[in-house]
């Protein structure tokens, strides 16, 4: 099966609409969102909508922590997220609120593992930014992949059949043979908003039955999305990084 | 692992036979398939007793890497096996069995030296274009095929340039066999395709003197001494080995990577145009240098930690291109001619680095014996030749980087893509003659080449319009009947 994942959407229209159209000229069988759908762009409506109707048609999607908090949860962030997030809750609808708070925490399917960010305890939302960092994540599943996002800078990480847990350096573009004598575990890059220096929307592609992973990037219209955050009068960091992808 | 292999074991449909060979780290298994109706062997890794990190690493490299192989210089790889039950990789057999034998009668008479070289230089440079670096080339990695591709086996060590590294960070000594192992793999980089090249010309080495450059270390401390120490040269230890031969060789061995041949394929071309290997002071080597000059080295080595490696294996091979220029020496292709050479000289400026190597075509027929001498009694071949000299005059690259080869062929656009393909070339140039009658009738040399070279091909033109062309410049001229 090949599955599209996506995470990090963070209300990025074009973004969000730029990779479901690579994903649907590579030819998957199925979507998965990791989370994160709203919360920080300037299309939160829109992109709740698209996902609901992915959700709909058989896809994957597990909630993450600016879905939990646009739900109404409380939820620890930084002032840029805050800001962004009352703008995000007020052009939010009933039905939006309901989509995102009926999301599960994790999914699984394929022996895959979707989760937004650490696979131990997934509702403290904790960054998997290293190989030790995913030995939690390691421990508290046997899936043998995990897949997950919230950081939005992609990582790769294996454990091996001693139980030593690795960070694997790997080119984008490229399948990464899954070799199956190791569990493996992938960080997501973020659709849209990207934090590791290319302002291009990244996402990942599985096939399990070749036991591929392949990081993926999307050139979109980052022009009219910054754009629409300045209109929208969101703070202007939140543009300023969608341009620079950082 | 819950099995360990034995003669009548049944693991997915493999029945193992016979034991062929016990490594130190695997073991070597004639095996039947119903489904596989060819000669197949199985490797599974002898895994000690708890968990053996090295061995299982290994292992996992080569199933990682194998499967993406392919051609005629790799075992093609039928099924894997997981450490579940039984880790193994089942691959055809190679019916020319091991190299090894033959390199055991080292020092082998000279033109099998040569012929041997290349054929192991060919199989090197395929598997870099597959962006894979074996790093363990030895002659016990070398099998042949009946056909005569020798085949790379044992990938344990290897190195792919677009997959993780898993052995990147698994050990911190330096991995590979002593006796060839590069000054800057023993200084642990993983990532230079230049370091097989030192391994070839360890093996040609031994091949021509039937003794290893530097014996047969067997400590770190010992593979360090070649950083600063330079072997025999070959012609010291048998004189007749060639000034051509040794310079390949020893450039082979050059301490740092960016003295050596930078591709395989370099290599190769020189293995197969030696009349053209400008010799340098390597060449003409009879005694090793004196201790003063090694003091001086070992003075600067003995504090180096790394030499630079390329971006990718792929960059590496890019850097450094071959680049056949197919030349008109005609009359009417004079102008055509002019203009390429002044395409030639822009490539230069963007690949300073590239080899260029001229060719010209002289069309012989289909049947029948053909004339190797004009109606002057001139040697056609020899006149040729002269030409292609004169015309590429103008080019500016050391000797080393400029050869120049007449072909003969009925077909002169199928003899620049034999040429091309056999060399191992990255780029074509040639000219196109304009639009003519002629060429409607006896079609374009450049187009068949275009459609049917395994590498770029770049087309010159002549601007139409201009000043009156002479009528169809044929790019490959016919010999007068």
């Amino acid at each position: 099966m090949r599955i599209a994942v996506l995470t990090d959407i963070h209300a990025n229209r074009e973004a969000f609409e730029a990779v479901l159209a690579d994903v649907a000229a590579h030819g998957v069988d199925r979507i998965a969102l990791l989370g994160d759908i709203v919360g920080y762009g300037p299309d939160p409506g829109w992109c709740c909508d698209q996902a609901t109707a992915l959700v709909a048609g058989g896809a994957i999607c597990v909630r993450g922590n600016h879905d939990n908090a646009a739900a109404g949860a409380a939820e620890a962030m930084s002032t840029l997220a805050r800001k962004a997030l009352d703008w995000t809750r007020d052009r939010l609808g009933d039905g939006h609120v309901d989509f995102l708070a009926s999301l599960p925490l994790t999914a699984e399917a394929e022996g895959v593992l979707f989760v937004h960010a650490s696979a131990s305890h997934p509702e403290d939302w904790s960054y998997v930014t290293s190989d030790t960092k995913a030995i939690p994540s390691f421990r508290a599943t046997t899936a043998r992949l995990i897949l997950c996002g919230h950081v939005h800078v992609p990582l790769l990480a294996s454990c091996d059949l001693g139980g030593m847990v690795r960070e694997q350096a790997f080119r984008s573009s490229l399948p990464i043979p899954l070799l199956p004598s190791r569990r493996w575990l992938a960080v997501v890059g973020s659709v849209g908003q990207p934090r590791d220096g290319v302002a291009q929307a990244g996402w990942a592609l599985v096939d399990t039955a070749r036991a591929e992973l392949t990081f993926r990037r999307t050139p979109y219209d980052v022009q009219t999305t910054a754009a629409k955050v300045r209109a929208a009068g969101l703070p202007e960091d939140l543009a300023v990084r969608l341009l620079q992808g950082k | 692992m819950q099995l360990r292999p034995h003669e009548g074991l049944q693991i997915d449909g493999f029945t193992l036979g016979e034991k062929l060979h016990t490594g130190g780290f695997a073991t070597i298994w004639a095996v039947t398939h119903p489904d596989h109706d060819l000669p197949m062997v199985m490797k599974v890794p002898t895994i000690l007793d708890g968990y053996d990190g090295p061995t299982i690493v290994g292992f996992e490299v080569e199933q990682m890497i194998m499967p993406r192989l392919s051609g005629p210089h790799v075992p093609k790889v039928i099924a894997t096996g997981g450490f579940d039950v039984m880790p193994y990789i089942v691959t055809e057999m190679i019916d020319g069995g091991s190299f090894l034998p033959v390199f055991q009668k080292a020092p082998l008479p000279l033109s099998d030296v040569i012929e041997i070289a290349a054929r192991m230089v060919a199989a090197v440079a395929d598997l870099h274009r597959q962006h894979v670096i074996h790093l363990d080339l030895k002659p016990e990695n070398f099998l042949q095929r009946k056909t005569g591709e020798m085949v790379m086996v044992d990938f344990g060590l290897s190195r792919h340039d677009q997959l993780p590294d898993l052995l990147a960070e698994e050990f911190t000594i330096p991995m590979g066999t002593y006796p060839y192992i590069a000054p800057e793999q023993y200084l642990r980089c993983r990532d230079d395709p230049r370091s097989d090249l030192f391994a070839l010309g360890a093996m040609l080495y031994a091949l021509a003197t039937g003794r290893n450059p530097w014996g047969t270390p067997e400590t770190l401390r010992g593979v360090r001494k070649r950083l600063w120490r330079d072997p025999e040269p070959p012609r010291a230890i048998r004189p007749e080995v060639p000034e051509w031969l040794q310079e390949i060789i020893l450039r082979a061995l050059s301490v740092d990577p960016m003295r050596r041949y930078q591709t395989a394929a370099q290599m190769a071309f020189d293995l197969s145009h030696p009349q053209q290997v400008a010799l340098t002071a390597r060449a003409h080597k009879v005694r090793r240098d004196g201790w003063l000059q090694v003091f001086d080295r070992w003075r600067v080595m003995r504090k180096i930690r790394r030499f630079t490696a390329p971006v990718s294996v792929a960059a590496q091979l890019a850097s450094v291109p071959i680049i056949v220029v197919a030349v008109d020496l005609s009359p009417q292709g004079e102008r055509l001619a002019e203009v390429l050479l002044r395409a030639v000289k822009r490539m230069l400026t963007i690949e300073p680095d590239a080899r260029i190597a001229c060719v010209n075509v002289i069309k012989t027929a289909r049947i029948g014996l053909d004339q190797g001498t004009d109606d002057q009694g001139n040697n056609l071949h020899v006149v040729r030749l002269v030409q292609l000299k004169a015309w590429a005059g103008g080019i500016d690259l050391p000797d080393h980087r400029l050869t120049y080869t007449v072909l003969e062929g009925p077909d002169p656009g199928q003899a620049i893509i034999d040429y091309a393909t056999a060399n191992g070339v990255d780029h074509i140039m040639m000219g196109a003659r304009g639009h003519s009658t002629t060429r409607r009738y006896l079609g374009s040399v450049s187009a068949q080449v275009v459609a049917e070279a395994h590498c770029s091909v770049t087309v010159i033109r002549l601007r139409e319009g201009g000043a009156a062309e002479p009528a169809a410049p044929p790019l490959v001229e016919a010999v007068p009947a």
